[in-house]
């Protein structure tokens, strides 16, 4: 479903994971050279990281696929 | 700004900087979506029903994200910590039979009779006074309990994360009335869509990391029956399990028997809650055509049968997995509890959010919770709007309204409503107990309707007048019952069988009734009146609406081929959790 008869949707859907997963990307990236001094229950698995990096993925996916202007919904 | 209301001394989590960006972008893209739909918002029927141009898919994820609110989330975590497993059945016979039986019986005679609300509806198969009730029944509870529902995130914000409670209500509130008064419909339903993917991308974390802490769902068993059985904690071992215990109401915690659950919830309260309550409803009213109206529901309960992952679960993991024992919310939030440090049994899946993550997904944890009361609080004033426009201003008090003054009163009624629930939030703040009633008692109104409308849609004999004495008695007996347990706990074996019957017991027992004795009503008031004849009863009726073919669609487009999937994947789980 399209908005305006340019914007779906799902456009809004992957900015939004693709913005918010960008910055915890990079948080957990940051964090890996300075670690934090609190440090929350199975951090060792830097959950951020690979949390944020599938969200950016996600949302850059969507971004693409249903950029403004293209055809396909 | 924000440091200024950051000033509660105690608080959960603390939120750090990028936390903080989230948060704010969130805030922004939402109200750039309601700019961005202004546009898209001329008429009556974009803007009450987003131009009835909805795909299955966005109508089906906007029709669960209206029901997602953050109080369901952390309400339901709670009531797992609380009583365990048993409270998955709200999310899976509470839920999944009601919307498979909306998507095949129900949805086609809303679709087709082109209504543009339920109390329309009622209008259509019984008449002036049925839809009046019903539509003045359904204003008021909505904007109470939407306002009951801000109060309660509020608290929840001023716990975990020390935030003002004036500051969470004005912020969070205004910006979802500049959303919806600008876009309308489409715009609430397209914030409802994206606030759906942040609640599972903010949520879903925590049972994976809980899993993996615990060793996996057999070693968080293990912990909670030895966690609960340190603490001498009855039915220790009853927590894990679904329908084992159900066979009397003394041996679970919920004090509730499979009657009640199969019964009240399953048959009454969640078919009266997901076929006739108007704020989710609506959602399917905007679909495109039949088949997505028919497909939507069913895509809403693939969903909705995973969402005990991100909220029951969660709250099952901190039975097993945190240190600190949680205490009733009473308890927790008095001044004696928070000088012991206590906390309430809804702040476990904060807890869990703050255990597992840290600076970037706290801000996301968050802002799935904000975006959870948001989806829901944006339900309730659209909905508001178009039964205060339609069935209530447009049929009571100004019945030639134009179009487009519709439009108009649509997105006035949209601010008004914001301010009554803020004026709601404020008389909870200060009569909580008296709200507590209110949220209690309106929560039963849907039971009787859900008799009349499906009564109306399977029956051609019902009446005007049955439709309207049994809406009418199934509604005051719901009320006589409720004050008479109030004014006389004992009646309590009278209402629900059982002395033991606990809250949710009562709840489930009384809309039971209440169901019941609106049918007797509306059939026995049938038989005493004159029926409608058939041509005024075209397109709302079984019998008398035609309902299109689909054997010229593969099977795999078929409502009735994924609701067959949806049911045996429901049985599977039940059997699993047994």
């Amino acid at each position: 479903m399209k908005a305006g008869g340019s914007l779906s949707i799902w456009f809004f859907v992957g900015l939004s994971l693709g913005v918010t997963g960008a910055l915890i990307l990079i948080q957990g990236i940051y964090e890996l050279a300075h670690p934090p001094e609190y440090q929350t229950v199975l951090s060792q698995l830097h959950a951020n990281v690979w949390w944020g990096a599938l969200l950016t993925i996600m949302g850059g996916a969507y971004c693409i696929h249903f950029r403004p202007g293209k055809k396909s919904e | 700004m924000i440091a200024t209301v950051l000033l509660a001394s105690q608080r959960l989590v603390h939120l750090s900087f990028v936390d903080f960006v989230i948060i704010i972008f969130y805030f922004a893209l939402v109200l750039a979506i309601g700019l961005y739909l202004k546009r898209q918002a001329n008429t009556g029927e974009d803007f009450f029903l987003a131009g009835r141009e909805m795909t299955a898919w966005v109508a089906g994820l906007a029709f669960l994200s209206a029901n997602l609110g953050s109080l369901e989330l952390m309400g339901w975590a709670g009531n797992a910590y609380k009583y365990g497993i048993l409270a998955a059945h709200w999310y899976w016979i509470g839920a999944i039979p009601a919307m498979l039986f909306l998507a095949l019986v129900m949805i086609p005679f809303y679709h087709i009779c082109k209504t543009h609300s339920v109390p329309g509806y009622l209008k259509l198969r019984y008449g002036e006074s049925s839809r009046a009730f019903s539509a003045i029944c359904f204003g008021v509870m909505t904007v109470l309990m939407s306002g009951i529902n801000m109060y309660a995130m509020a608290v929840v914000m001023k716990v975990v994360l020390g935030w003002d409670m004036n500051f969470s209500i004005w912020v969070s509130s205004i910006t979802v009335a500049i959303y919806v008064a600008l876009g309308g419909l489409r715009s609430a339903i397209f914030n409802e869509v994206l606030q759906f993917f942040l609640i599972w991308a903010g949520a879903l974390l925590i049972p994976i990391l809980g899993l993996i802490e615990a060793g996996g769902w057999s070693g968080l068993q293990a912990r909670i029956l030895h966690n609960l059985t340190e603490l001498n904690v009855p039915h220790a071992g009853a927590y894990t399990h679904l329908w084992s215990t159900l066979g009397d109401f003394g041996n679970n915690p919920m004090g509730i028997n499979w009657i009640g659950i199969v019964f009240g919830l399953g048959a009454v309260i969640s078919m009266g809650y997901w076929t006739t309550d108007f704020l989710v409803v609506q959602r399917i009213l905007a679909a495109k055509d039949l088949r997505s109206a028919e497909l939507a529901p069913i895509i809403g309960s693939v969903f909705k049968m995973a969402v005990p992952f991100i909220v029951i679960l969660p709250g099952l993991l901190g039975l097993g997995l945190l240190p600190i024992r949680l205490v009733d919310a009473g308890l927790a939030w008095s001044p004696a509890g928070q000088a012991q440090g206590l906390h309430g049994y809804d702040e476990v899946l904060p807890l869990m959010l703050a255990r597992y993550c840290g600076p970037g997904l706290l801000g996301l944890g968050v802002t799935a919770l904000i975006a959870g009361f948001m989806s829901g609080m944006a339900g309730n004033v659209s909905a508001f709007a178009t039964v205060w426009t339609y069935d209530i201003y447009g049929a009571l008090i100004h019945k030639n309204a134009t179009d487009e003054w519709k439009v108009k009163m649509g997105r006035w009624s949209t601010i008004i409503g914001i301010f009554v629930s803020i004026g709601a939030a404020y008389i909870a703040k200060g009569k909580p107990s008296i709200m507590d009633y209110v949220q209690e008692l309106f929560s039963f109104f849907i039971a009787p309707l859900f008799g009349t409308v499906l009564i109306g849609m399977l029956w051609k004999r019902a009446t005007a007048a049955g439709g309207f004495w049994g809406l009418f008695t199934g509604t005051a007996s719901s009320i006589g019952m409720y004050t008479w347990v109030k004014v006389d706990p004992s009646a309590v074996r009278y209402v629900a069988f059982s002395m033991q019957a606990q809250t949710q017991a009562q709840n489930m027992f009384r809309a039971l009734w209440c169901a019941l004795i609106g049918v007797f009503v509306t059939v026995v008031v049938s038989y005493m009146t004159k029926p409608k004849t058939d041509a005024e009863l075209a397109n709302v009726v079984y019998g008398l609406t035609p309902i299109p073919k689909t054997e010229h669609v593969s099977i795999f487009h078929r409502p009735l081929f994924w609701a067959a999937v949806v049911a045996v994947v429901f049985v599977i789980l039940q059997i699993i959790f047994w």
